[in-house]
């Protein structure tokens, strides 16, 4: 079965960066202060250059195609270069296809900068966060943004403070089974589409693929119901680590399903091996609570107890402590 | 496996009737269908899928289908969008 679809990371413009809506300690507070012509340049590259060595006339291994940061030193450079009057290595530096050059602290270059810039088209930002803080930040956020991604087809609920992501065939129920989650208090993430991220290369961080229209779901029959309106804001969660993906299939007679759940099964998303359940559909059997256990299931597991090696460790000894006493008590009816 | 390029030729683009006319119409298949704009790329019988891609009047789709009945799927798909989903 296909579930899933590649996706290509989309141009990621200058424009965009300013756009980003992130949130109190995430806040990037980016605004344009010149070379507005140059907004829709692409950012290529997640890294960011101090241009010091650059600005002093050394271009040897310049890392033009990052984003280029100035904070107090090279501004006071830049102050310097200004008084003497020598504009050659600014002039030299804009000659490459820089991103964008952004101010900390709300510094402003002079008007001779400006000139330049807008003559390459290159576009001009501050900040008013300090240079180590709004690199810190802006790493962060360039390595969300080009953190591989791809969009599944399914549903994923947060259960027990479990991410666990839905799978299976339209008209499965996949959304069917969510709803009743989020009736038992349960939370949705996103419903149909579910855009993921895979962060530091081990983590699955699942969304909604759009804010406008997340936390919407289809249910046949009602049509488009919005869950925040109807169970409230708590019921609703923007984004959450995948930790367990739930297969529903309808219910085949041929296939094996695991009666014991000692195997453990895993998929693999961008690399990242997610355990894995597969659960056969048939009317009256109640997936929500199937999978409310589940979610509970695999707490257990991570706390270190595993309910079905341990429920097998203990027969194993009942078993043997059995057979030796029917060894004791054959010797005595021998006596 | 058929694939056709469309172009949406309805002023209002897929807003939610059309979606659901397009979810409709894919239900009825057996083949499974996937709309792809740019390169994003859904499944064509998830109504929040397909509204999900915000495509608006002039936008370029790709249709594929894929299964028994894709010859079938496509052209009845290809001529939602030629009678501009009964709109205009």
């Amino acid at each position: 079965m296909d579930y899933d679809t590649a996706m290509p990371a989309k141009r990621f413009t200058v424009l965009d960066l300013i756009d980003i809506d992130l949130k109190e300690h995430n806040s990037l507070n980016l605004r344009c202060i010149g070379g507005r012509k140059g907004l829709n340049r692409q950012i290529a590259v997640p890294d960011i250059n101090r241009p010091g060595l650059a600005l002093s006339g050394f271009y040897d291994s310049f890392a033009y195609e990052r984003i280029q940061i100035f904070g107090r030193g090279e501004v006071a450079y830049l102050r310097k270069l200004a008084d003497e009057g020598k504009t050659d290595t600014i002039l030299q530096m804009f000659s490459y296809a820089i991103p964008c050059c952004i101010f900390t602290y709300n510094q402003t270059p002079d008007r001779n900068f400006f000139e330049i810039a807008e003559a390459a088209q290159c576009p001009i930002l501050q900040t008013d966060l300090s240079s180590t803080e709004f690199s810190s930040r802006l790493l962060r956020i360039l390595s969300n943004i080009f953190a591989p991604q791809k969009s599944v087809h399914g549903v994923l609920v947060e259960v027990f403070g479990l991410g666990i992501l839905i799978l299976g065939d339209s008209g499965v129920g996949k959304s069917e089974a969510a709803l009743e989650l989020i009736e038992r208090g349960h939370r949705l993430v996103a419903d149909d589409v579910v855009e993921i991220r895979c962060m530091n290369g081990n983590i699955l961080m699942g969304s909604g693929a759009n804010k406008i229209i997340g936390h919407h779901m289809e249910i046949r029959g009602l049509g488009i119901i919005n869950i925040t309106h109807l169970f409230g804001v708590g019921a609703i969660r923007d984004k959450k680590q995948i930790q367990l993906v739930v297969v529903l299939e309808e219910w085949n007679s041929d296939k094996m399903y695991d009666r014991l759940g000692t195997q453990e099964q895993t998929m693999e998303i961008l690399g990242v091996q997610v355990p894995k359940l597969e659960i056969p559909v048939k009317p009256g059997r109640n997936i929500p609570i199937i999978i409310e256990t589940a979610a509970m299931n695999e707490r257990l597991k991570k706390m270190g107890y595993y309910s079905a090696k341990e429920f097998n460790q203990n027969i194993l000894k009942w078993i043997e402590s059995d057979s030796a006493r029917s060894v004791y008590f054959g010797q005595e009816d021998f006596i | 496996m058929v694939e056709q390029m469309v172009t949406i030729k309805n002023r209002a683009g897929i807003h939610a009737r059309p979606a659901a006319l397009l979810v409709q119409t894919a239900s009825k298949f057996k083949s499974k269908i996937y709309i792809e704009k740019d390169s994003d790329r859904i499944n064509g019988k998830s109504i929040m899928g397909i509204i999900t891609l915000g495509a608006g009047y002039d936008t370029n789709l790709k249709l594929i289908a894929d299964g028994e009945d894709e010859q079938e799927a496509i052209q009845a798909l290809i001529h939602l969008f030629d009678s501009k989903f009964e709109e205009d």
